[in-house]
Protein backbone atom coordinates (compact mmCIF):
# COMPACT_ATOMS: atom_id res chain seq x y z
CA UNK A 1 0.00 0.00 0.00
CA UNK A 2 2.77 2.30 0.63
CA UNK A 3 4.06 1.97 -2.96
CA UNK A 4 0.15 3.21 -4.41
CA UNK A 5 0.99 7.26 -4.60
CA UNK A 6 4.28 6.11 -6.27
CA UNK A 7 2.55 4.27 -8.93
CA UNK A 8 -0.21 7.46 -9.23
CA UNK A 9 2.89 9.51 -9.90
CA UNK A 10 4.00 7.80 -12.70
CA UNK A 11 0.70 7.63 -14.46
CA UNK A 12 0.61 11.78 -13.91
CA UNK A 13 3.84 11.97 -15.31
CA UNK A 14 2.98 9.82 -18.23
CA UNK A 15 -0.39 11.91 -18.81
CA UNK A 16 1.83 15.42 -18.36
CA UNK A 17 4.25 13.93 -21.20
CA UNK A 18 1.27 12.95 -23.15
CA UNK A 19 0.52 16.85 -22.77
CA UNK A 20 3.32 18.17 -23.24
CA UNK A 21 3.62 16.36 -26.78
CA UNK A 22 0.15 17.55 -27.64
CA UNK A 23 0.94 21.42 -26.94
CA UNK A 24 4.31 20.81 -29.39
CA UNK A 25 2.43 19.29 -32.21
CA UNK A 26 -0.68 21.64 -31.21
CA UNK A 27 1.65 24.56 -31.70
CA UNK A 28 3.55 23.12 -34.91
CA UNK A 29 0.72 22.25 -36.94
CA UNK A 30 -0.90 26.01 -36.03
CA UNK A 31 1.74 27.60 -38.30
CA UNK A 32 0.52 25.89 -41.11
CA UNK A 33 -3.25 26.38 -40.80
CA UNK A 34 -5.03 29.60 -42.31
CA UNK A 35 -6.21 31.06 -45.63
CA UNK A 36 -3.11 31.45 -47.37
CA UNK A 37 -1.73 30.14 -49.93
CA UNK A 38 -5.55 28.41 -49.90
CA UNK A 39 -7.42 28.05 -47.23
CA UNK A 40 -7.32 25.75 -44.20
CA UNK A 41 -3.61 24.35 -44.80
CA UNK A 42 -0.22 25.95 -46.22
CA UNK A 43 2.12 22.73 -46.99
CA UNK A 44 5.17 23.42 -44.39
CA UNK A 45 7.66 24.14 -48.14
CA UNK A 46 6.35 27.18 -48.19
CA UNK A 47 8.61 28.33 -45.63
CA UNK A 48 11.45 28.08 -47.41
CA UNK A 49 10.47 29.03 -50.60
CA UNK A 50 7.91 31.83 -50.81
CA UNK A 51 8.34 34.97 -49.19
CA UNK A 52 5.34 36.25 -48.50
CA UNK A 53 4.35 33.00 -46.29
CA UNK A 54 7.95 33.36 -44.34
CA UNK A 55 6.51 36.62 -43.28
CA UNK A 56 2.62 35.68 -42.94
CA UNK A 57 4.09 33.02 -40.60
CA UNK A 58 6.64 34.93 -38.68
CA UNK A 59 4.75 38.30 -38.00
CA UNK A 60 1.58 37.30 -37.88
CA UNK A 61 0.71 33.64 -37.07
CA UNK A 62 3.78 33.15 -34.31
CA UNK A 63 3.08 36.24 -32.52
CA UNK A 64 -1.07 35.20 -32.58
CA UNK A 65 -0.33 31.72 -31.92
CA UNK A 66 2.16 31.91 -28.50
CA UNK A 67 -0.69 35.05 -27.13
CA UNK A 68 -3.79 32.59 -28.08
CA UNK A 69 -1.44 29.98 -25.65
CA UNK A 70 -0.73 31.95 -22.94
CA UNK A 71 -3.75 33.37 -22.47
CA UNK A 72 -5.24 30.30 -22.48
CA UNK A 73 -2.70 29.27 -19.90
CA UNK A 74 -3.51 32.31 -18.02
CA UNK A 75 -7.19 32.03 -18.18
CA UNK A 76 -6.95 28.29 -17.42
CA UNK A 77 -4.52 28.53 -14.09
CA UNK A 78 -6.58 31.41 -12.79
CA UNK A 79 -9.71 29.68 -13.03
CA UNK A 80 -8.10 26.56 -11.01
CA UNK A 81 -6.75 28.96 -8.40
CA UNK A 82 -10.44 31.16 -8.31
CA UNK A 83 -12.22 27.30 -8.10
CA UNK A 84 -9.95 26.13 -5.57
CA UNK A 85 -10.09 29.01 -3.24
CA UNK A 86 -13.59 29.69 -3.72
CA UNK A 87 -14.37 26.09 -3.28
CA UNK A 88 -16.90 26.42 -5.86
CA UNK A 89 -16.57 24.89 -8.95
CA UNK A 90 -18.57 27.21 -10.95
CA UNK A 91 -16.31 30.23 -10.34
CA UNK A 92 -14.18 31.58 -13.18
CA UNK A 93 -11.46 34.49 -13.06
CA UNK A 94 -13.42 37.26 -14.97
CA UNK A 95 -16.21 37.24 -12.12
CA UNK A 96 -14.71 39.67 -9.40
CA UNK A 97 -15.30 42.68 -11.87
CA UNK A 98 -12.53 41.80 -13.91
CA UNK A 99 -14.11 40.95 -17.56
CA UNK A 100 -16.81 43.54 -17.13
CA UNK A 101 -14.30 46.62 -15.81
CA UNK A 102 -11.71 45.13 -18.96
CA UNK A 103 -14.71 45.89 -21.45
CA UNK A 104 -15.45 48.89 -20.08
CA UNK A 105 -11.98 50.19 -20.09
CA UNK A 106 -12.14 49.43 -23.50
CA UNK A 107 -15.37 50.92 -24.13
CA UNK A 108 -14.61 54.01 -22.29
CA UNK A 109 -11.11 54.46 -24.65
CA UNK A 110 -12.86 53.38 -27.98
CA UNK A 111 -14.81 56.39 -27.70
CA UNK A 112 -13.14 59.34 -25.49
CA UNK A 113 -9.38 58.01 -25.29
CA UNK A 114 -8.82 57.12 -29.02
CA UNK A 115 -9.15 53.60 -31.00
CA UNK A 116 -5.06 52.78 -30.80
CA UNK A 117 -4.43 49.43 -29.77
CA UNK A 118 -2.12 50.25 -26.76
CA UNK A 119 -4.34 53.16 -25.30
CA UNK A 120 -7.12 50.66 -25.23
CA UNK A 121 -5.61 47.93 -23.55
CA UNK A 122 -3.82 50.08 -20.94
CA UNK A 123 -7.61 51.44 -20.24
CA UNK A 124 -8.59 47.89 -20.11
CA UNK A 125 -6.12 46.79 -17.91
CA UNK A 126 -6.49 49.73 -15.75
CA UNK A 127 -10.25 49.08 -15.34
CA UNK A 128 -9.96 45.41 -15.06
CA UNK A 129 -8.08 46.64 -11.51
CA UNK A 130 -10.45 48.52 -10.48
CA UNK A 131 -13.15 46.22 -10.84
CA UNK A 132 -10.91 43.27 -8.98
CA UNK A 133 -10.21 46.59 -6.34
CA UNK A 134 -13.70 47.92 -6.03
CA UNK A 135 -15.36 44.30 -5.25
CA UNK A 136 -12.39 43.47 -2.36
CA UNK A 137 -13.52 47.07 -0.93
CA UNK A 138 -17.23 46.21 -1.15
CA UNK A 139 -16.55 42.74 0.23
CA UNK A 140 -14.76 43.83 3.35
CA UNK A 141 -17.57 46.09 4.17
CA UNK A 142 -20.66 43.92 3.60
CA UNK A 143 -21.55 43.19 6.71
CA UNK A 144 -23.18 39.39 5.89
CA UNK A 145 -22.15 35.92 5.48
CA UNK A 146 -18.71 35.28 5.44
CA UNK A 147 -15.42 35.56 2.90
CA UNK A 148 -16.43 33.69 -0.26
CA UNK A 149 -20.38 34.52 0.07
CA UNK A 150 -19.07 37.99 0.08
CA UNK A 151 -16.65 38.21 -2.17
CA UNK A 152 -19.37 36.55 -4.77
CA UNK A 153 -21.79 38.96 -3.93
CA UNK A 154 -19.55 41.68 -4.14
CA UNK A 155 -18.31 40.35 -7.58
CA UNK A 156 -21.56 39.97 -9.18
CA UNK A 157 -22.60 43.96 -8.22
CA UNK A 158 -19.13 45.14 -9.75
CA UNK A 159 -19.81 43.49 -12.58
CA UNK A 160 -23.32 44.70 -13.09
CA UNK A 161 -22.08 47.72 -12.22
CA UNK A 162 -19.90 47.93 -14.84
CA UNK A 163 -21.77 46.02 -17.63
CA UNK A 164 -24.65 48.55 -17.11
CA UNK A 165 -21.54 51.04 -17.99
CA UNK A 166 -20.88 49.42 -21.18
CA UNK A 167 -24.63 49.61 -22.15
CA UNK A 168 -24.68 53.69 -21.29
CA UNK A 169 -21.31 53.56 -23.45
CA UNK A 170 -22.84 51.56 -26.07
CA UNK A 171 -25.69 53.81 -26.18
CA UNK A 172 -23.44 57.31 -27.01
CA UNK A 173 -21.54 55.41 -29.04
CA UNK A 174 -21.58 56.52 -32.93
CA UNK A 175 -23.25 53.68 -34.19
CA UNK A 176 -21.59 53.72 -37.61
CA UNK A 177 -17.60 53.64 -36.33
CA UNK A 178 -17.49 53.69 -32.90
CA UNK A 179 -20.41 51.07 -31.86
CA UNK A 180 -19.05 48.18 -34.21
CA UNK A 181 -15.42 48.63 -32.79
CA UNK A 182 -17.09 47.92 -29.44
CA UNK A 183 -19.12 44.92 -29.90
CA UNK A 184 -16.49 43.46 -32.01
CA UNK A 185 -14.17 43.97 -28.84
CA UNK A 186 -17.11 42.73 -26.51
CA UNK A 187 -17.01 39.36 -28.24
CA UNK A 188 -13.31 39.13 -28.20
CA UNK A 189 -10.45 38.28 -30.73
CA UNK A 190 -6.78 38.07 -31.48
CA UNK A 191 -7.33 39.16 -35.38
CA UNK A 192 -5.16 42.55 -34.24
CA UNK A 193 -2.39 40.68 -31.79
CA UNK A 194 1.07 41.66 -32.85
CA UNK A 195 4.57 41.22 -30.71
CA UNK A 196 4.17 44.14 -29.51
CA UNK A 197 1.00 42.52 -28.02
CA UNK A 198 2.87 39.71 -26.30
CA UNK A 199 5.66 41.87 -24.92
CA UNK A 200 3.20 43.06 -23.58
CA UNK A 201 0.94 40.45 -21.27
CA UNK A 202 4.36 38.49 -21.37
CA UNK A 203 6.09 40.20 -18.49
CA UNK A 204 2.76 40.18 -16.35
CA UNK A 205 1.55 36.76 -16.91
CA UNK A 206 5.34 35.07 -16.35
CA UNK A 207 5.20 36.74 -12.56
CA UNK A 208 1.80 36.09 -11.93
CA UNK A 209 1.56 32.50 -13.06
CA UNK A 210 5.35 31.38 -11.76
CA UNK A 211 4.12 32.54 -8.03
CA UNK A 212 0.99 30.57 -8.58
CA UNK A 213 3.33 27.50 -9.72
CA UNK A 214 5.70 28.07 -6.67
CA UNK A 215 2.61 27.84 -4.28
CA UNK A 216 0.79 25.19 -6.24
CA UNK A 217 0.91 22.82 -3.05
CA UNK A 218 0.33 25.51 -0.50
CA UNK A 219 -2.97 26.84 -2.56
CA UNK A 220 -4.71 23.41 -1.99
CA UNK A 221 -4.55 24.57 1.90
CA UNK A 222 -6.46 27.72 1.51
CA UNK A 223 -9.73 25.85 0.22
CA UNK A 224 -9.68 24.07 3.51
CA UNK A 225 -11.92 26.46 6.00
CA UNK A 226 -9.94 29.09 8.19
CA UNK A 227 -9.65 27.47 10.94
CA UNK A 228 -8.15 24.68 9.68
CA UNK A 229 -5.81 26.30 7.48
CA UNK A 230 -4.89 28.61 10.15
CA UNK A 231 -3.77 25.33 12.69
CA UNK A 232 -1.61 24.63 9.70
CA UNK A 233 0.13 27.61 9.70
CA UNK A 234 -1.43 29.48 7.24
CA UNK A 235 -2.73 33.15 6.70
CA UNK A 236 -5.76 32.71 5.45
CA UNK A 237 -6.96 35.81 4.35
CA UNK A 238 -3.99 37.35 3.22
CA UNK A 239 -2.23 34.22 1.36
CA UNK A 240 -5.46 34.10 -0.49
CA UNK A 241 -5.32 37.95 -1.45
CA UNK A 242 -2.16 37.04 -2.35
CA UNK A 243 -2.70 34.03 -5.14
CA UNK A 244 -6.39 36.15 -6.31
CA UNK A 245 -4.20 39.38 -7.57
CA UNK A 246 -1.62 36.84 -9.21
CA UNK A 247 -4.54 35.37 -10.88
CA UNK A 248 -6.43 38.36 -11.32
CA UNK A 249 -3.64 40.24 -12.84
CA UNK A 250 -2.95 36.99 -15.56
CA UNK A 251 -6.45 37.51 -16.21
CA UNK A 252 -6.65 41.37 -16.78
CA UNK A 253 -3.70 41.59 -19.52
CA UNK A 254 -5.13 38.85 -21.55
CA UNK A 255 -8.77 40.35 -21.12
CA UNK A 256 -7.43 43.66 -22.31
CA UNK A 257 -5.24 42.29 -25.60
CA UNK A 258 -8.35 40.00 -26.61
CA UNK A 259 -11.60 41.35 -25.55
CA UNK A 260 -13.71 38.94 -23.22
CA UNK A 261 -13.10 34.94 -23.95
CA UNK A 262 -15.75 33.32 -22.09
CA UNK A 263 -15.95 29.95 -20.46
CA UNK A 264 -12.18 28.88 -20.98
CA UNK A 265 -11.35 29.80 -17.41
CA UNK A 266 -14.69 27.63 -16.09
CA UNK A 267 -14.26 24.98 -18.46
CA UNK A 268 -10.78 24.26 -18.64
CA UNK A 269 -10.03 23.44 -14.51
CA UNK A 270 -12.60 20.99 -14.82
CA UNK A 271 -11.02 19.17 -17.76
CA UNK A 272 -7.75 19.74 -15.52
CA UNK A 273 -9.03 17.93 -12.41
CA UNK A 274 -10.42 14.97 -14.71
CA UNK A 275 -7.35 14.26 -16.27
CA UNK A 276 -4.50 14.53 -13.23
CA UNK A 277 -6.70 15.22 -9.88
CA UNK A 278 -7.55 17.82 -8.08
CA UNK A 279 -4.73 18.36 -6.08
CA UNK A 280 -3.36 21.69 -7.20
CA UNK A 281 -0.20 20.51 -7.44
CA UNK A 282 -0.67 18.76 -10.73
CA UNK A 283 -4.26 20.38 -11.68
CA UNK A 284 -2.74 24.31 -11.96
CA UNK A 285 -0.01 22.82 -14.47
CA UNK A 286 -2.84 20.69 -16.52
CA UNK A 287 -5.14 23.48 -16.71
CA UNK A 288 -2.96 25.91 -18.17
CA UNK A 289 -1.69 23.25 -20.70
CA UNK A 290 -4.99 22.16 -21.66
CA UNK A 291 -6.45 25.85 -21.22
CA UNK A 292 -3.53 26.76 -23.84
CA UNK A 293 -4.31 24.14 -26.27
CA UNK A 294 -7.94 24.94 -26.43
CA UNK A 295 -7.57 28.24 -26.91
CA UNK A 296 -5.23 27.77 -29.13
CA UNK A 297 -7.63 25.14 -31.15
CA UNK A 298 -10.43 27.95 -30.97
CA UNK A 299 -8.36 30.55 -32.95
CA UNK A 300 -7.06 28.76 -34.92
CA UNK A 301 -11.08 28.30 -36.14
CA UNK A 302 -11.58 31.52 -35.83
CA UNK A 303 -9.22 32.58 -38.16
CA UNK A 304 -9.23 30.10 -41.17
CA UNK A 305 -12.77 28.92 -40.98
CA UNK A 306 -14.28 31.19 -42.86
CA UNK A 307 -13.11 34.07 -45.31
CA UNK A 308 -13.79 37.00 -42.54
CA UNK A 309 -12.85 36.83 -39.21
CA UNK A 310 -15.18 34.71 -36.20
CA UNK A 311 -14.86 36.14 -33.31
CA UNK A 312 -13.12 34.33 -30.71
CA UNK A 313 -15.49 34.95 -28.06
CA UNK A 314 -18.14 33.21 -29.86
CA UNK A 315 -16.46 29.70 -30.41
CA UNK A 316 -15.04 29.35 -27.00
CA UNK A 317 -18.42 30.11 -25.84
CA UNK A 318 -20.10 27.43 -27.70
CA UNK A 319 -17.20 24.68 -27.19
CA UNK A 320 -16.99 25.68 -23.96
CA UNK A 321 -20.73 25.43 -23.28
CA UNK A 322 -21.08 22.39 -25.14
CA UNK A 323 -18.14 20.66 -23.28
CA UNK A 324 -19.74 21.93 -20.13
CA UNK A 325 -23.11 20.84 -21.00
CA UNK A 326 -21.54 17.12 -21.60
CA UNK A 327 -19.21 17.06 -18.64
CA UNK A 328 -22.56 17.63 -16.06
CA UNK A 329 -25.14 15.90 -18.17
CA UNK A 330 -23.16 12.64 -18.03
CA UNK A 331 -22.96 13.08 -14.51
CA UNK A 332 -19.08 12.46 -13.73
CA UNK A 333 -17.94 12.00 -10.53
CA UNK A 334 -15.62 15.05 -10.25
CA UNK A 335 -19.07 17.56 -10.16
CA UNK A 336 -20.57 16.05 -7.08
CA UNK A 337 -19.68 18.24 -4.38
CA UNK B 1 4.92 10.08 35.21
CA UNK B 2 5.21 13.97 36.05
CA UNK B 3 3.35 15.85 33.06
CA UNK B 4 4.08 19.78 33.18
CA UNK B 5 1.02 21.84 31.52
CA UNK B 6 1.94 22.63 28.00
CA UNK B 7 -1.02 25.08 27.46
CA UNK B 8 -2.78 27.17 29.99
CA UNK B 9 -4.91 30.25 30.13
CA UNK B 10 -5.30 32.75 32.99
CA UNK B 11 -7.70 35.63 33.49
CA UNK B 12 -9.18 34.94 30.40
CA UNK B 13 -12.02 37.15 29.25
CA UNK B 14 -13.78 37.17 25.68
CA UNK B 15 -16.50 38.72 23.21
CA UNK B 16 -17.01 39.25 19.99
CA UNK B 17 -18.44 42.81 19.76
CA UNK B 18 -17.04 45.24 21.92
CA UNK B 19 -20.38 46.52 23.98
CA UNK B 20 -22.09 42.92 23.86
CA UNK B 21 -21.61 40.32 26.88
CA UNK B 22 -18.71 38.77 27.23
CA UNK B 23 -18.59 35.31 25.89
CA UNK B 24 -15.93 33.63 28.07
CA UNK B 25 -15.12 35.16 31.67
CA UNK B 26 -12.45 34.93 33.66
CA UNK B 27 -11.39 31.85 32.64
CA UNK B 28 -8.36 30.40 34.43
CA UNK B 29 -7.67 26.60 33.30
CA UNK B 30 -4.60 24.08 32.43
CA UNK B 31 -4.35 21.81 30.06
CA UNK B 32 -1.57 19.04 30.65
CA UNK B 33 0.36 17.21 28.71
CA UNK B 34 -0.52 13.21 28.00
CA UNK B 35 -4.11 13.65 29.32
CA UNK B 36 -7.28 14.17 27.52
CA UNK B 37 -9.14 17.34 28.87
CA UNK B 38 -12.96 16.80 28.12
CA UNK B 39 -15.19 20.56 28.08
CA UNK B 40 -18.82 19.64 28.72
CA UNK B 41 -21.57 22.40 28.86
CA UNK B 42 -24.63 23.62 27.21
CA UNK B 43 -24.88 25.04 23.07
CA UNK B 44 -23.66 28.37 23.67
CA UNK B 45 -21.92 28.30 26.44
CA UNK B 46 -18.32 28.73 25.08
CA UNK B 47 -17.08 25.52 24.30
CA UNK B 48 -16.06 26.15 20.84
CA UNK B 49 -15.03 30.13 21.07
CA UNK B 50 -12.36 28.47 24.07
CA UNK B 51 -11.12 25.98 21.81
CA UNK B 52 -10.56 28.86 18.75
CA UNK B 53 -8.94 30.78 21.15
CA UNK B 54 -6.74 27.98 21.99
CA UNK B 55 -6.08 27.84 18.52
CA UNK B 56 -5.21 31.49 18.52
CA UNK B 57 -7.55 32.24 15.38
CA UNK B 58 -9.27 34.56 18.00
CA UNK B 59 -7.72 36.88 20.72
CA UNK B 60 -8.99 37.50 24.21
CA UNK B 61 -9.63 41.10 25.07
CA UNK B 62 -8.32 40.26 28.72
CA UNK B 63 -5.78 37.27 30.27
CA UNK B 64 -3.13 35.11 28.42
CA UNK B 65 -2.97 32.20 26.88
CA UNK B 66 0.82 30.30 27.86
CA UNK B 67 1.46 27.37 25.37
CA UNK B 68 4.85 25.54 26.02
CA UNK B 69 5.96 28.30 28.90
CA UNK B 70 5.39 30.93 26.12
CA UNK B 71 2.79 33.83 25.50
CA UNK B 72 0.84 32.96 22.52
CA UNK B 73 0.99 36.19 21.63
CA UNK B 74 4.60 36.31 20.82
CA UNK B 75 4.83 32.77 18.59
CA UNK B 76 5.14 33.20 14.99
CA UNK B 77 2.18 31.48 13.01
CA UNK B 78 4.63 28.48 11.90
CA UNK B 79 5.61 27.77 15.22
CA UNK B 80 1.64 27.52 16.95
CA UNK B 81 1.08 25.26 14.14
CA UNK B 82 3.61 22.72 14.97
CA UNK B 83 2.65 22.79 18.43
CA UNK B 84 -0.95 22.53 17.95
CA UNK B 85 -3.43 20.68 15.62
CA UNK B 86 -7.05 21.13 15.30
CA UNK B 87 -9.91 18.59 13.93
CA UNK B 88 -12.61 20.89 13.47
CA UNK B 89 -16.41 19.60 13.94
CA UNK B 90 -17.45 20.19 9.94
CA UNK B 91 -15.07 20.20 6.86
CA UNK B 92 -16.31 20.77 3.44
CA UNK B 93 -13.44 19.41 1.24
CA UNK B 94 -14.46 20.29 -2.51
CA UNK B 95 -13.61 18.13 -5.69
CA UNK B 96 -12.37 14.53 -4.63
CA UNK B 97 -8.90 14.86 -3.34
CA UNK B 98 -7.77 11.48 -2.33
CA UNK B 99 -7.52 10.26 1.54
CA UNK B 100 -3.85 10.88 1.49
CA UNK B 101 -3.76 14.07 -0.19
CA UNK B 102 -5.42 15.30 2.22
CA UNK B 103 -3.79 13.83 4.97
CA UNK B 104 -0.83 15.41 3.46
CA UNK B 105 -1.84 18.78 3.90
CA UNK B 106 -0.98 17.99 7.79
CA UNK B 107 2.46 18.39 6.66
CA UNK B 108 2.42 22.00 5.76
CA UNK B 109 3.35 23.30 9.14
CA UNK B 110 6.89 21.52 8.19
CA UNK B 111 7.19 23.00 4.84
CA UNK B 112 8.00 26.02 3.36
CA UNK B 113 5.67 28.22 1.51
CA UNK B 114 7.17 27.46 -1.81
CA UNK B 115 7.82 23.94 -0.80
CA UNK B 116 6.04 20.67 -2.37
CA UNK B 117 5.68 17.11 0.24
CA UNK B 118 8.75 15.18 0.07
CA UNK B 119 9.41 11.34 -0.44
CA UNK B 120 9.54 11.71 4.33
CA UNK B 121 6.29 13.47 4.42
CA UNK B 122 4.80 10.73 2.50
CA UNK B 123 6.04 8.22 5.02
CA UNK B 124 4.43 10.35 7.86
CA UNK B 125 0.99 10.84 6.07
CA UNK B 126 1.44 7.05 5.40
CA UNK B 127 1.93 5.92 9.00
CA UNK B 128 -0.99 8.36 10.26
CA UNK B 129 -3.16 6.58 7.91
CA UNK B 130 -2.09 3.02 9.00
CA UNK B 131 -2.59 4.43 12.84
CA UNK B 132 -6.25 5.76 12.13
CA UNK B 133 -7.11 2.22 9.92
CA UNK B 134 -7.35 3.66 6.59
CA UNK B 135 -4.37 2.52 5.14
CA UNK B 136 -6.88 0.73 2.32
CA UNK B 137 -8.71 3.21 1.55
CA UNK B 138 -5.91 5.69 0.73
CA UNK B 139 -6.56 6.22 -2.99
CA UNK B 140 -10.42 6.44 -2.47
CA UNK B 141 -11.72 10.17 -3.04
CA UNK B 142 -13.20 12.17 0.52
CA UNK B 143 -16.26 12.80 -1.04
CA UNK B 144 -16.92 8.60 -0.88
CA UNK B 145 -16.00 8.58 2.34
CA UNK B 146 -18.82 7.23 5.27
CA UNK B 147 -18.89 9.74 8.03
CA UNK B 148 -16.98 8.10 10.48
CA UNK B 149 -14.31 7.40 8.04
CA UNK B 150 -14.30 11.41 7.24
CA UNK B 151 -14.01 11.65 10.95
CA UNK B 152 -10.93 9.30 10.54
CA UNK B 153 -9.26 11.14 7.97
CA UNK B 154 -9.45 14.40 9.74
CA UNK B 155 -7.78 12.50 12.81
CA UNK B 156 -4.97 11.15 10.73
CA UNK B 157 -4.22 14.58 8.76
CA UNK B 158 -3.60 16.14 12.18
CA UNK B 159 -1.81 13.37 13.42
CA UNK B 160 0.65 13.80 10.11
CA UNK B 161 1.05 17.44 11.79
CA UNK B 162 3.03 15.41 14.68
CA UNK B 163 1.73 18.59 16.85
CA UNK B 164 2.10 18.66 20.80
CA UNK B 165 -1.41 19.81 21.58
CA UNK B 166 -4.43 18.19 19.72
CA UNK B 167 -7.64 20.00 20.26
CA UNK B 168 -10.91 18.43 19.32
CA UNK B 169 -14.28 20.29 18.27
CA UNK B 170 -17.24 17.46 18.99
CA UNK B 171 -15.24 14.72 17.93
CA UNK B 172 -18.07 12.14 18.52
CA UNK B 173 -20.97 14.34 16.89
CA UNK B 174 -23.17 12.49 14.70
CA UNK B 175 -21.07 8.54 14.85
CA UNK B 176 -22.42 5.65 15.04
CA UNK B 177 -21.24 3.18 18.57
CA UNK B 178 -18.43 1.69 16.34
CA UNK B 179 -16.83 4.80 15.40
CA UNK B 180 -17.36 6.79 18.03
CA UNK B 181 -15.56 3.76 19.57
CA UNK B 182 -12.91 4.25 17.53
CA UNK B 183 -12.09 7.57 17.27
CA UNK B 184 -12.09 7.93 21.51
CA UNK B 185 -9.53 5.43 20.69
CA UNK B 186 -7.32 7.11 18.92
CA UNK B 187 -7.60 10.75 21.00
CA UNK B 188 -6.80 8.32 24.13
CA UNK B 189 -3.89 6.41 22.07
CA UNK B 190 -2.48 9.75 21.53
CA UNK B 191 -2.71 11.31 25.18
CA UNK B 192 -0.55 8.13 26.09
CA UNK B 193 2.16 9.33 23.73
CA UNK B 194 2.16 12.45 25.65
CA UNK B 195 0.07 14.60 23.30
CA UNK B 196 -2.20 17.23 25.29
CA UNK B 197 -5.75 16.72 23.91
CA UNK B 198 -8.48 19.04 24.48
CA UNK B 199 -11.79 18.27 22.99
CA UNK B 200 -15.23 19.58 23.46
CA UNK B 201 -18.41 17.28 23.76
CA UNK B 202 -21.86 17.65 24.24
CA UNK B 203 -21.72 13.69 25.06
CA UNK B 204 -21.21 13.09 28.88
CA UNK B 205 -20.67 9.94 28.19
CA UNK B 206 -17.84 10.42 26.37
CA UNK B 207 -15.89 12.00 28.45
CA UNK B 208 -16.30 9.00 30.93
CA UNK B 209 -14.74 6.53 28.48
CA UNK B 210 -11.63 8.98 27.20
CA UNK B 211 -11.62 11.71 29.18
CA UNK B 212 -9.29 12.52 32.51
CA UNK B 213 -10.40 15.56 33.04
CA UNK B 214 -13.17 17.77 32.61
CA UNK B 215 -14.03 20.84 32.69
CA UNK B 216 -17.97 22.05 33.25
CA UNK B 217 -18.87 25.29 31.27
CA UNK B 218 -21.72 27.37 31.81
CA UNK B 219 -22.50 30.68 30.00
CA UNK B 220 -18.72 31.25 29.98
CA UNK B 221 -18.01 30.59 33.40
CA UNK B 222 -16.38 27.11 35.10
CA UNK B 223 -19.02 25.62 37.09
CA UNK B 224 -16.35 22.81 38.12
CA UNK B 225 -13.12 21.38 36.90
CA UNK B 226 -11.02 18.45 38.18
CA UNK B 227 -10.51 14.65 37.56
CA UNK B 228 -13.68 13.35 35.92
CA UNK B 229 -14.87 10.77 38.73
CA UNK B 230 -14.53 13.92 40.89
CA UNK B 231 -16.62 16.22 38.52
CA UNK B 232 -19.27 14.24 36.76
CA UNK B 233 -21.59 14.24 39.98
CA UNK B 234 -25.29 14.54 39.40
CA UNK B 235 -25.42 17.89 41.07
CA UNK B 236 -22.72 19.35 39.10
CA UNK B 237 -24.32 18.84 35.33
CA UNK B 238 -27.57 19.48 36.86
CA UNK B 239 -26.23 22.88 37.62
CA UNK B 240 -24.32 23.13 34.41
CA UNK B 241 -27.17 21.59 32.34
CA UNK B 242 -30.18 23.51 34.19
CA UNK B 243 -31.91 20.40 34.38
CA UNK B 244 -32.03 17.49 36.48
CA UNK B 245 -28.95 14.76 35.61
CA UNK B 246 -28.26 11.38 37.56
CA UNK B 247 -24.89 9.76 37.08
CA UNK B 248 -25.30 6.43 38.49
CA UNK B 249 -22.75 3.36 38.18
CA UNK B 250 -23.17 0.48 35.68
CA UNK B 251 -20.41 -2.06 36.05
CA UNK B 252 -18.36 -0.16 38.01
CA UNK B 253 -18.56 2.73 35.44
CA UNK B 254 -20.48 6.26 35.78
CA UNK B 255 -22.96 6.57 33.50
CA UNK B 256 -24.79 10.25 32.77
CA UNK B 257 -28.81 10.02 32.59
CA UNK B 258 -30.88 13.10 31.66
CA UNK B 259 -34.39 13.46 33.40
Amino acid sequence: MAETHKIAEKSTTRRFLLLGLMVLVVLILSLFVGRYPEPYWMPPSYLWRDELAQRLVLYLRLPRILTAFIMGMSLGAAGAVFQMIFRNPLVSPGFLGVSQGAAFGAAVSIIYLGRSPLIIEASATLFAFSGLIISYLLARNIRYGKWVLRLILAGIATSALFSAGVGVLKYLADPLSELPDIVFWLLGGLWAVTWRDLLYILPVVLIALGVLFLMRWRINLLALRDETAFSLGVAPSRERVLVLVAAVAATAVVVAVAGVVGWVGLIVPHIARMVVGPDTRRALPAAMLIGGIFTLLCDNLARTLLAGEIPLGILTSLAGALIFAWVFLSGHRWVRR
Amino acid sequence: MNHPEIISLAGLRFSYTTSGPPVLKDLSLEFPAGAVTAILGPNGSGKTTLLFILLGILSPQMGEVIIDGKDQKGLPRSMLSRLMGLVPEEEHIPFDFSILEYVLLGRAPHLGLLEQPKEMDYQVALEALDRSGLSALADRPIPSLSGGERQLAKVARALAQRPRVLLFDEPTAHLDLNNKGRVLDMIRSMADDGVAVVMTTHDPNAAVVVADHVVLLRAGQTVATGPVEVVLTSENLSQTYGLPVEVTSVHGRPVVLPW
